[in-house]
């Protein structure tokens, strides 16, 4: 266990170095959170009554989605591991007694964390300070703000689970290129990064809210806002530890089936 | 002790000829080619001994390295390190071995080198005071005091292979790998690396396996040598056996692959 917090603390360390990228990043992040705001405003305008969620609800959603993005975006995955495994530099891993699979998860989080930690108190700050209603509003209860910092880190372990898998899918397809685009599109629709998963039609909702991906930032993120009831919030706290369970146990069996028919690129 | 017993080991390599047509063309049917990179290959190293393992690139060096250090898994025959199965017990097996690849690099680019140092203390759980120990003889004998305290990615190749090779020995495996060593270093880092290998074999018995198309790391270190060509074994002997004719080695060597048609 110790050697994998070691990792957790190295990549943490480094992850707070950049300093110039965390800047442009809230810079991004702000710029994109405006202008998601702007075009829902354009929307509520026509008929508020029409939309499932209240315009402050969704506000907040945008503002926490751009505050918390690295915990939870999927495309923002480690490059150097897909490296390490097209250049075969991989080899070097291999070589020591840990186990791939968790040393990956421990390095993911910490570079998801790192990279929250410095972006998101200035958004938050600043949205907190915004005039109503285009600013963050307080959670809708003590209860639900303590459920969403549980279903933030389940989130959190649910996109680092998802983004093991394509790592090791990245071993039998020799470029991992293909993989990730499909991956990041799917998993940016169905997530409800691009559109919040309340906005779909009812059918397609019903649908889309039993996927894994919906485990990742739907889960929390509507929590905060209050416009789950009881039940649903219920649901879908089963379903996020549910998926979590499956897709580290199906990471955990690839990742052996993967070593064992491993061919280490480039001599 | 290291014991490899018909050692075959192929991989499958997708082949075309030049230009768009057979570009298209492959896009309907593929042609493979099976490489035979190790065919039936069996040696025995005893502990504390210094291998050269050469033969032209591509003869099956690395797959043979990277099959003793548990990373490839062999089609066929039975390897024994140390008595274990490398690659049904990685882990394990893992912890009692170092592996420099003189191509790679496993120091963790953007960090002083001392913390890839620590991060590897705690990856092998080596007790503080043998980590102390290590990292200091490691750091006299190898010249590092400057070095660790600076990012990996502004070293020079020299410093930073130097640092690459107490990296592996940081944990003291009683089996080395060096997969080319002295890979395009100067005649002082070279000399260096040579030495420190020597030191190392004699003061802690360390087994060690050397590739390398380096002839004069291969004078220098090795006092006993495998040819491989085309996967198999041509040649196990000592330095004498393959100086037939003439002192310079590089001739010697090479008629020697020619001789074997390798």
């Amino acid at each position: 266990m110790k050697k994998y917090l070691s990792f957790f603390r190295l990549r943490f360390a480094m992850g707070l170095q950049y300093r110039a990228a965390a800047l442009a990043g809230v810079a991004t992040q702000f710029a994109w959170g405006f202008m998601e705001i702007m075009i829902f405003r354009a929307f509520y305008r026509a008929d508020p009554a029409s939309f499932p969620m209240s315009f402050s609800a969704t506000v907040s959603y945008l503002w926490l989605q751009q505050a918390f993005l690295a915990l939870f975006a999927a495309w923002m995955m480690e490059n150097e591991i897909f490296d390490s495994i097209v250049d075969g530099n991989i080899a070097y891993e291999l070589c020591r007694p840990v186990d791939l699979y968790n040393m990956w998860f421990s390095r993911s989080i910490a570079t998801r964390l790192s990279r929250a930690v410095l972006r998101c108190f200035p958004i938050l700050i600043v949205a907190a300070f915004l005039p109503k209603p285009y600013g963050i509003t307080p959670p809708a209860s003590p209860g639900h703000f303590l459920l969403f910092l549980v279903t933030m880190i389940l989130g959190l372990l649910m996109t680092v689970s998802l983004c093991e898998l394509i790592y090791i899918l990245a071993f039998f397809t020799i470029s991992p290129a293909g993989l990730r685009l499909m991956f990041d599109s799917a998993a940016d629709f169905f997530a409800g990064a691009l559109i919040p998963l309340p906005f779909f039609p009812e059918k397609m909702r019903q649908v889309m809210e039993l996927l894994p991906f919906a485990s990742m930032q739907n889960v929390p993120l509507r929590i905060y806002g209050g416009s789950m009831t009881g039940y649903e919030m219920q649901k879908a706290v089963f379903l996020q530890v549910f998926w979590l369970a499956a897709i580290t146990f199906t990471g955990k069996v690839l990742c052996l089936l993967a070593q064992r028919r491993v061919t280490v690129q480039g001599g | 002790m290291i014991t490899m017993e018909h050692v075959c080991k192929s991989y499958k390599i997708a082949k075309r000829n030049a230009g768009f047509g057979e570009a298209v063309k492959a896009l309907f049917h593929r042609e493979y080619e099976i490489i035979h990179a190790l065919n039936d290959v069996s040696f025995t190293i005893e502990d504390g001994e210094m291998v050269g393992y050469i033969g032209p690139n591509g003869a099956g060096k690395s797959s043979t390295i990277k099959i003793l250090s548990g990373i490839l898994t062999p089609d066929h025959g039975t390897v024994l390190v140390n008595g274990r199965i490398p690659y049904k017990n990685r882990t394990r097996h893992v912890s009692e071995i170092g592996v420099v690849f003189g191509q790679r690099s496993q120091l963790w680019w953007d960090v002083p080198v001392i913390d890839s140092f620590e991060l590897l203390k705690d990856i092998y759980s080596i007790p503080e005071p043998l980590y102390r120990q290590s990292l200091e003889e490691l750091t006299e004998l190898l010249n590092l005091t400057e070095l660790l305290r600076s990012p990996a990615r502004q070293l020079s190749l020299g410093q930073r292979m130097r640092c690459e090779i107490a990296a592996s020995l940081l944990h003291r495996p009683r089996i080395l790998f060096l997969d080319e060593p002295t890979i395009g270093l100067d005649a002082v880092s070279k000399l260096a690396v040579r030495d420190f290998i020597l030191k190392e074999n004699q003061s802690h018995g360390t087994t060690v396996i050397l590739t390398t198309h380096d002839m004069q790391d291969i004078e220098a270190l090795a006092s006993r040598i495998i040819l491989i060509g085309k996967g198999k074994i041509l040649m196990d002997g000592t330095l004498d056996d393959i100086r037939r004719g003439g002192d310079n080695i590089d001739e010697t060597v090479a008629e020697l692959y020619r001789a074997y048609d390798i």
